[in-house]
């Protein structure tokens, strides 16, 4: 055990209760921002029409609770994002490698990268559509295409950051490529690799309720847009807030599995 | 007995605008056991020499034999240090010291008591546990060392290898470096443009000129007894001797130019 002097301890006290000081902040924030709304609301200083107010907001989700579908659109937008996510980043990462691997189809596909990562790929739906038809499977090739480019743009730039001196100690070593990319690039790219990942988390959400907006019958994307139709703002804010829970949620897995992968390596 | 021999190494290197000689007919030989330096001004061709005696750049002309030990127990031609460390930061100190054999597929038990033992007698082996961040750089580049060791190389090449550290751990890990090489029997071939650091270590030092470069001058050096050590031979009445000569030699060069 060690002996902490009295200095020490109140070094350690203060820098505890400045993250504590943070937190309570942010919850702060929180928490006026919608009493405020609540407030505002009620007072007509704003006309609840446009802005709803917390309270509407939570009406409207009971209502849809109540008829049983909350959870249903929840779940299907949840799954269109994960599989999107997941598939997005496996893809690209093996993409990626095949991009290292032959130094001679990187350069070729070069031009094509960076086109494919100017366009917008949300203009490319209306030809998904078509081509696999409309409903979850078209949302998920949305979602797929918009975090693809990015991911094989980023892992293959991580790639060629690593140390050419560790590529030729393995040369040394009599090491063949595949050696080179399991015992070297891979492990030495794995914060880029993270760093992908949560690029990748925002935009299966953007990719999905893009898509949702376009095709779905059900989800939040499709709540949101519902809702715009038939000028209930308070389904369409409530899904808002929903939407930005989820994606807070998702941020924070991929921040817990990247604790969890450097912390083992400490 | 001569164990590596060089034969008129040259190489040219090429861009789309010209054709660039870098070394021009470099031969010598290097003796079983012995430590041989290369010095010269920068950007004259030393690494690519030592990259090409590695076998990782095939030269335009000549050829490099080196000649395999008779009990055939090594496991690589060459094994070659850099001017960092290159320990790989997510793999602990003995995961480090295995990766050659690793690669090779050679980790057997015997191999690893081998490395093993390497660790113990440099003081290293309590911290096979550790992550290279939590080492100095002193014991770092020791423990590069024993990653080329353990694949038993009948060459060692060493490619500027204390530059990147501070003055006094380069004096002082220059003389553990040392021991462990002779104590091991390793031919030895190191580049530096370091010229107290080459006479502390070597035992024939060659200077090359500016590029193309070519062999200006084949020093053999002799020390007496009492200056066996790298950082004892500083202090020899004869190093300076050296010093001048070889001083003369690459600047006498580098202005004729």
């Amino acid at each position: 055990m060690l002996i902490q002097s009295d200095e020490h301890k109140n070094y350690i006290k203060n820098v505890k209760r400045e993250k504590y000081f943070v937190i309570l902040t942010r919850l702060v924030i929180l928490i006026a921002f919608f009493s405020l709304w609540e407030i505002a609301g009620r007072l007509n200083w704003i006309d609840t029409f446009l802005t709803s107010t917390p309270t509407k907001m939570y009406a409207s989700l009971m209502q849809i609770y109540a008829e049983g579908t909350l959870l249903y659109n929840i779940s299907i937008t949840c799954f269109e994002t994960i599989v999107g996510f997941i598939l997005g980043t496996i893809l690209g990462a093996l993409i990626a490698i095949l991009l290292w691997w032959s130094d001679f189809v990187s350069r070729v596909l070069d031009p094509y990268l960076i086109v494919l990562n100017a366009l917008p790929k949300v203009a490319l739906a209306p030809i998904i559509i078509f081509w696999v038809g409309n409903g979850i499977k078209a949302i998920i090739v949305i979602a797929l295409l918009i975090s693809i480019v990015v991911t094989i743009i980023s892992i293959l730039s991580g790639f060629k950051e690593v140390d050419e001196d560790k590529i030729k100690l393995l040369k040394t070593f009599g090491a063949s490529k595949y050696q080179i990319l399991i015992n070297l690039i891979i492990p030495a790219s794995i914060p880029t690799l993270i760093s992908a990942l949560k690029i990748n988390v925002g935009l299966s959400w953007v990719g999905v309720i893009m898509g949702e907006f376009l095709v779905a019958k059900n989800g939040l994307g499709f709540l949101i847009i519902f809702g715009g139709q038939i000028s209930q703002l308070d389904m369409v804010m409530m899904s808002i807030v929903i939407l930005s829970i989820l994606a807070y949620l998702m941020y924070e897995m991929v921040a817990f599995f990247e604790r969890k992968i450097v912390g083992k390596n400490k | 007995m001569i164990k590596v021999e060089i034969k008129n190494i040259s190489m040219n290197y090429h861009s789309l605008t010209a054709e660039t000689p870098a070394l021009k007919d470099i031969s010598f030989s290097v003796s079983e056991g012995q430590f041989l330096s290369i010095v010269g001004p920068s950007g004259c061709g030393k690494s690519t020499l030592l990259n090409i005696i590695a076998g990782l750049i095939t030269p335009s002309n000549g050829e490099i034999v080196i000649k395999r030990s008779d009990d055939r127990s090594s496991f690589s031609k060459i094994g070659y240090m850099f001017q960092k460390d290159q320990l790989f930061d997510w793999l602990t100190i003995w995961d480090n010291v295995l990766l050659g054999l690793k690669i090779n597929q050679r980790i057997t038990d015997e191999n690893k008591d081998m490395v093993k033992n390497l660790l113990k007698s440099y003081n290293l082996w309590e911290f096979r546990n550790h992550h290279p961040r939590e080492l100095s750089g002193g014991m770092r580049q020791r423990v590069a060392l024993i990653r080329t060791l353990a694949l038993r190389p009948e060459v060692l090449l060493l490619d500027e290898p204390f530059s990147a550290l501070d003055y006094q751990t380069r004096l002082n890990i220059s003389d553990e470096v040392y021991e462990i090489i002779k104590k091991e029997k390793k031919t030895t071939i190191m580049v530096t443009h370091d010229i107290s650091e080459a006479i502390s270590m070597s035992d024939e030092i060659i200077i090359l000129s500016n590029r193309p470069a070519v062999i200006v001058k084949n020093i053999s050096l002799q020390f007496d007894e009492n200056y066996s050590l790298p950082l004892k031979r500083r202090e020899a009445p004869n190093f300076r001797v050296y010093f001048n000569e070889i001083w003369k030699e690459m600047n006498g060069n580098a202005h004729s130019k």
